[in-house]
Parts: C-alpha cells; sequence; structure tokens
C-alpha cells in the first residue's frame, strides 16, 4: 500500500517523456551551440562567429528592433487588458468576446490584420474616399514599418486576450468591490483604487504569463515576417532567413545568434523583473506620503477605447480573412468586394484540401501522442499518491521556457544527420514536444479537481487501478480531456518554426502556408488558407464544448449542473 | 468480524501519533462509534483501514478481517465498503448502473444480475429508478442507493465516515435507522466515524472517543 504502485507505469511515461522530448530539445541545443562556438567543422565559417555576426548587416538595429517591439507590445497588452478589466470591472460575459481570438493562430490573426491596416486595407477602404479623399492607396508604411509599430499593434492584439482572461481567472479569488469601496473611501479616484489596491493583489498570479507574453514577443518569427520591419527584419526573423538561405556559411552566426536570443529573453526577463520591484517599491513610498494622485481623466477616456478598439480590430481582422476569401473583384476604394464568388473554395485541386488534411493530420496525431502520455502521467501520479516534484514539473513545462529558435536549428541538424526528418512524422513528433505541456497543464487542474473519494469509494466496490482508470476516471474526465485535446490542438495547427525547420521545407501545413502567401500578391488565397487556420481550432474547441454536452445529455452531474 | 490492533497513524516527519493507539473488534451486524471532533483524524483512521492512506500520513498496527491480516493489501482486495458524507455516486452512470458496479461480475447470468439491482432499488423505496441521472435524487434517495452499492459489494466489513452530516435534521433519523437496519439485517461489522453524539446512540454499540489523551472507552 505504499509508493510502490504504479511504478512501472510512471517510469515507462518518465521514459518515453525525456527521451521523447526532452533529449531532442537537449540535443538541439547542443548541436546549435556547438555550430554556433565554431565546433562543426561542416558548418563553421572561417571567422569567429560572434565577429561573423557583427558582420552581418543591420545586426544591430534587428535587436533594437527586438528589444523595442517585445517591451512595448508586452506594456502595452498589459496595462490595455487590465484596462479592459477595469472597465468591464471583471464580467465573465465579456469573454465571450475574446474567445476567437484566443483561439486564433498568431499568423492568421496577423494577416488579417495586415489587411486590416494596410494602404489598400479594409479600414483605408471604409473611409475612402468620401473622409480621405483617396482614390488609391496612400504611399504609407502602415505594414512592415521601419519602427514596428504595426508588429507591436499586431503582438498586443494577439496577448491582450490571454492576459486579459488570465486576470480574469485569478481577480475572482479577490475581493475586488470592497478593496475598491475601501480605496474610494479613502479618497482615491475609482482607476486609483484599481492601480493602487488590485492591480498589487493580482499580480502575483500574473508574473508568469507575463514573462512567457514577454518571451514570445521577443522571439516571434511568423507574425514578424507578416507585420514587422523586413530590413532589418527583428533578430528572430533574420536567423530564420540565414538558417533559410543556402549559404552554409550563415549556419554558424545564425546559430550564434539564436543563443544571443535565448540571453536576451533571460536578460530582458530580468530587467521586467526589477521594474516591477522599481514600480511598486515608489508607489509604496508616493503612497505612504499621502498621494491621490492618477485623477487623468484622458486616460480614463482613452484607454478603455484603445482596448475595446483593439479587440474590436482582431475581430474585424478575423472577418476580413473570410470576406477576402469570398471576393472575387474587389479594387480600392470600395468597402466591400464588388463581385463575390466561391471559386476558391470550390477548386478542391487547388491544393488547400491537401494541406488542411495534412495539418489536421499532424495536428490529430500530436495532440492524440500528448493526451496519452500526459494521461498515463497523471495516472501514475495518482497511483502513487504523491504531488508532482519541481524536477518534473520543469521538465513537462520545459519547451515552453526554451528559447524555440535555438533547439529547433539544432534538431534540424540532428535529424538531418541522422537521415531522419522531412516528413510528416517528424514534424508530428517535433508538434507533440510543444503540444504536450499544454495538454498537461490543462489536464492537470481538472484531474486534480475530481474528488479521490469518489475512487476510494470505487476501490472499496472492488475495483482495481485498472478497472477504476477506465470505467470512472476516464468517463468523468471526457470534458476536460475534449478541451485539452482542443488547446493541443490549437497549439499544434498555430506552430510555424517547428514545421519549417524539421519538415525542411517539404512539409506543407496551413501556417507555413499562410506565411508564405502573406508576402505574394494575391489576398484571396491568402485569406482562405489565413481563414482556414483560423477556423481548424474554432472547430476543435467547438466540439469540445458540444460533445460532452451530446454524450452526457442525461447525466446534469457531469455537466456542471449537478 | 473486523479487528484493529495498536492502530495508530502518525503525519510525515512527525514522531507524534494522531491519537493514542486504537484496539478493538467489531463483530457481525455490529455498529462501532468512534467520535471525536474534527480533525483529530477520524477520516484518516477509516482511509487507513479502507486502505486509502495518502502518501503524507503512516499508518501503523494490524487490520485483520475474520483473522486475516489485510493490512497491507490494496483497498479493491480488502472487502471494505465505504459510505462517505456525499453519496459520491458515480455521475457518468445511472442510478442502475452504479448498482452495477457495486455487484462486480460475480453473476454474470444477465437476468440475476437485473434482479439483484431491483431488489436492492426495490429495499430502497426506489423501484423503477434504475434508468435515473443519479443527479436529479434528493439527498436522501442518494444516501439510499450509496449504501445499497456498497451492500450489493458483499462487504466484509463497512466504514461509515460522517455519513449522515450532510442530510437535514428530519431526514438525518430516517436515513439513520434505514442504514442500521440494514447493516444489522446483513451481519456487516460497521465503524461509524463521527461527532454528533445522535448518531452513536443510535447505532448502539460501543463508543471510542479520539482525543489527544489516553484513549478512554464508554
Amino acid at each position: 500500500m505504499t509508493g510502490g504502485e504504479g511504478r512501472g507505469l510512471r517510469l515507462s511515461v518518465l521514459a518515453a517523456v525525456a527521451l521523447g522530448f526532452v533529449a531532442p530539445i537537449l540535443a538541439g541545443l547542443a548541436e546549435t551551440a556547438r555550430v554556433a562556438l565554431g565546433f562543426d567543422a561542416g558548418l563553421s565559417s572561417d571567422a569567429v562567429p560572434l565577429a561573423a555576426l557583427a558582420a552581418l548587416p543591420g545586426v544591430g538595429k534587428s535587436i533594437a528592433l527586438t528589444l523595442w517591439t517585445g517591451v512595448a507590445s508586452t506594456l502595452l497588452a498589459f496595462f490595455l487588458a487590465f484596462e479592459l478589466m477595469m472597465w468591464i470591472g471583471g464580467a465573465r460575459r465579456a469573454t465571450s468576446w475574446l474567445a476567437p481570438l484566443l483561439a486564433a493562430p498568431h499568423a492568421a490573426l496577423a494577416i488579417g490584420f495586415a489587411f486590416l491596416i494596410a494602404p489598400s486595407g479594409w479600414i483605408a477602404r471604409a473611409l475612402s474616399p468620401w473622409a480621405t479623399g483617396w482614390s488609391l492607396p496612400p504611399d504609407i508604411a502602415t505594414v512592415h514599418d521601419p519602427l514596428g509599430i504595426a508588429l507591436i499593434l499586431g503582438l498586443t492584439v494577439k496577448e491582450l486576450p490571454f492576459l486579459a482572461l488570465v486576470m480574469l481567472a485569478s481577480i475572482g479569488s479577490l475581493p475586488v468591490a470592497r478593496l475598491v469601496a475601501t480605496g474610494r473611501a479613502l479618497g482615491h479616484g475609482r482607476r486609483a483604487a484599481w492601480y493602487w489596491l488590485v492591480l498589487p493583489a493580482l499580480y502575483p498570479a500574473l508574473r508568469l504569463p507575463v514573462y512567457a507574453v514577454l518571451s514570445f514577443s521577443l522571439s516571434v518569427v511568423d507574425m514578424a515576417i507578416i507585420l514587422g520591419p523586413s530590413n532589418p527584419p527583428t533578430l528572430a526573423v533574420a536567423m530564420t532567413r540565414w538558417f533559410q538561405s543556402a549559404d552554409l556559411q550563415l549556419f554558424a552566426p545564425a546559430a550564434f545568434a539564436a543563443l544571443l536570443l535565448g540571453l536576451l529573453v533571460a536578460l530582458t526577463i530580468f530587467g521586467w523583473h526589477l521594474g516591477e520591484r522599481l514600480v511598486a517599491a515608489h508607489a509604496r513610498r508616493r503612497l505612504a506620503r499621502g498621494w491621490r494622485a492618477l485623477r487623468a481623466p484622458w486616460l480614463g477616456a482613452l484607454a478603455p477605447s484603445a482596448a475595446g478598439g483593439l479587440v474590436a480590430a482582431g475581430l474585424m481582422a478575423l472577418l476580413s480573412l473570410i470576406v477576402w476569401s469570398f471576393a472575387w473583384r474587389w479594387s480600392f476604394p470600395h468597402a466591400l468586394p464588388e463581385r463575390w464568388s466561391l471559386a476558391l473554395w470550390g477548386d478542391t485541386r487547388s491544393g488547400w484540401v491537401h494541406v488542411l488534411a495534412e495539418t489536421a493530420l499532424i495536428g490529430a496525431g500530436a495532440t492524440l501522442l500528448s493526451l496519452i502520455l500526459a494521461i498515463l502521467w497523471l495516472e501514475g501520479e495518482t497511483r502513487g499518491r504523491f504531488g508532482r516534484a519541481r524536477w518534473a514539473t520543469a521538465l513537462i513545462y520545459l519547451p515552453l521556457l526554451m528559447p524555440q529558435l535555438a533547439f529547433l536549428f539544432g534538431l534540424n541538424v540532428v535529424f538531418l544527420k541522422a537521415g531522419i526528418g522531412g516528413d510528416r512524422t517528424a514534424v508530428l513528433w517535433a508538434h507533440a514536444i510543444f503540444t504536450f505541456p499544454y495538454v498537461m497543464l490543462t489536464l492537470t487542474e481538472a484531474w486534480h479537481r475530481l474528488d479521490p473519494r469518489l475512487f476510494h469509494s470505487a476501490a472499496s466496490l472492488g475495483a482495481g487501478p485498472w478497472r477504476r482508470f477506465l470505467t470512472v476516471r476516464l468517463p468523468c474526465l471526457l470534458g476536460p480531456i475534449l478541451t485539452a485535446a482542443a488547446i493541443g490542438f490549437a497549439v499544434s495547427v498555430a506552430q510555424y518554426l517547428p514545421t519549417l525547420f524539421i519538415g525542411s521545407g517539404r512539409v506543407t501545413t496551413l501556417t507555413t502556408e499562410a506565411v508564405t502567401l502573406s508576402s505574394g500578391g494575391d489576398r484571396r488565397v491568402a485569406g482562405m488558407y489565413a481563414s482556414l487556420q483560423a477556423l481548424m481550432p474554432l472547430a476543435a474547441y467547438g466540439l469540445a464544448l458540444v460533445l460532452p454536452v451530446l454524450l452526457w445529455k442525461n447525466r446534469q452531474g457531469l455537466l456542471g449542473r449537478g | 468480524m473486523l479487528s484493529l490492533k495498536h492502530v495508530c497513524i502518525c503525519p510525515v516527519g512527525s514522531a507524534e501519533p494522531l491519537f493514542p493507539p486504537l484496539s478493538f473488534e467489531v463483530g457481525a451486524g455490529e455498529v462501532v462509534t468512534i467520535m471525536g471532533p474534527s480533525g483529530i483524524g477520524k477520516s484518516t483512521l477509516l482511509d487507513f483501514i479502507g486502505g486509502h492512506l495518502g502518501r503524507n500520513f503512516i499508518g501503523l498496527g494490524t487490520v485483520s478481517l475474520d483473522g486475516l491480516d489485510v493490512t497491507h493489501r490494496p483497498a479493491e482486495a480488502r472487502g471494505i465498503g465505504v459510505l462517505f458524507q456525499d453519496a459520491l455516486l458515480f455521475p457518468h452512470l445511472s442510478v442502475g448502473q452504479n448498482l452495477a458496479f457495486g455487484l462486480g461480475p460475480a453473476p454474470r447470468d444477465r437476468a440475476a444480475r437485473r434482479q439483484a439491482i431491483e431488489e436492492a432499488l426495490e429495499t430502497a423505496g426506489l423501484a423503477g429508478f434504475a434508468d435515473r441521472d443519479p443527479a436529479t435524487l434528493s439527498g436522501g434517495q442518494r444516501a439510499r442507493v450509496a449504501l445499497m452499492r456498497a451492500l450489493l459489494a458483499r462487504p466484509k466489513a463497512l466504514l461509515l465516515d460522517e455519513p449522515f452530516s450532510r442530510l437535514d435534521e428530519t431526514l438525518r433519523a430516517e436515513i439513520r435507522s434505514f442504514v442500521f437496519d440494514h447493516i444489522r439485517r446483513q451481519g456487516v461489522p460497521t465503524l461509524l466515524a463521527t461527532h454528533e453524539a445522535a448518531d452513536a446512540e443510535a447505532a448502539g454499540g460501543p463508543v471510542y472517543r479520539l482525543a489527544a489523551r489516553p484513549q478512554g472507552t464508554e
């Protein structure tokens, strides 16, 4: 009756995760470092990698752009999410508006956002010619602008809903109404009460999600290709180009840049952490002196409308994808297509069905693999009756903490040397590395929410561990398992770099296709691929919501209505 | 007969047991009561006896059934039933399927299984409820189904962990006598953990009080 139970199960799952997910990451990192530091005779250039990197044009500017876009978008998303929270007062209903934005992959949202804000985009069309006088698209760089404003806004549109949702989840446990009432009774304004009383109580729960957003924004590639500056681009985009180029001389500096980006991410997170403490210390001092500031009326008017405006822009962006995919003739400055057509969707031989099937196959495979491992991992923990050790947690979330580029490059080299890669199986495997932590994250919480006494009852009725698992645990967790699967599937559909690197350009998914098409001339085709990319996760979430209701329609206790 | 010998439980990392060692026997159809304030470790004691003890506790002593030491058997191989304060009917199974779960694979014959379930439902005053969703039952109905489910498994002993504390006053007496009547009729040795004196009185058996002082009997 001790911890020996389920040991075999635990060890096999651990071995699978370690060999299948952790080993490739470490091997990839090691290989990247080897190339970066000039130990790979085949790939190293004559110059010292650091010198070779520094000699490449625009590297300094790329680094500056990376820091600027990453930090600015994270700050903006954070404050606007908080303003949004304040505006809706923590009302849960409002989140249904955020759901499509949360579900949409970055690439699809970025393409739609470009369709919206481009000089010939929907906004310009809607205002022309009656307000602007433009009969031709103006010559302004609103996308790919050298300062990266479009990228910052695009990232903000995508990360704001995520941060808002995280805030909403943790705000429930705070006595917000009483905190705000107390603050106001003491002479602070409503906004001041939110900033000085609610935010400090909320922040500890937001810290890790904010760091994740920061790390993501600094290393994002697909969105930066679609919206960001192109000459020079951000560091992540630059090194992706170098890796993809036929010039082997660029491999060593690119690998060095990948390590440098990892370092930049770590330093920025550290800097943010210092910033947190400085702001907190400063505010505490000011408050102790009886400060009553932050009654800025312009902030009160501007911030909520900016937050609401960006959410609306995101939704419009997704809508514009669908509109474009059905457009046949849509010349500037018409607000809507002059001629609609089903031709693109109807032409099933053009290849979109094949790409859709490939994406679905890889997504379903990666999700299934992650789901099986996650369920068996949790079952192993349950049988051993212990919580998760810190090292195990670190092992599970390693793929989320590691800079993607740094190990994908090395992993690609390892795969090529081993003669694997460049096919669907390898891409599926690479996707599973990233879907597993998300599936695990989602499922763990639901798993532990189930009353353990339900299983004590089952055991006392003579049901052994496998019977408890199969006939009680799995059916009771059907809803959460489907939700985790939908999240895993959405994560896989959104993957760009793993497909690009591990697929060696021979495996095409909706994401790689949409990113490639985004730089091409035909918005209708790009719109179609991006629509599909945005709709697939939505369809998965929809199924995850509907299936339990259908299957358990006669079982109120499982639908939260018992 | 359920017997405990020198049973005590220590939280991991502490040499201090929750209560002084317990030794007693529970005969067929007898209901022994463990009394004590909440937090003293009544549920933990029942967890140990049933084989559900968590990793944060270490249990010492022996639990035996009809002279057979079951202390190191897994819960499912002990034949010790449990009833909690919540009925804990499996939410994904119908009332009938819940009872069938308790029945186990023993009677293979379909008709015999159905008959056993119908009889159990009838005994519980719930004839015709087999296809119902357990979530639609009242608290009292759920408690009766839970007892029937536990008894269908033909347990060699039964543990009751505050099984009446969630029921309202009027229902409590009724369910209590229903439970005790059936336990006596089936002759199952039963251990009841409660903080209600009225429960202990209705049980009618010996009462052991758990306290952080030397063990006493009433």
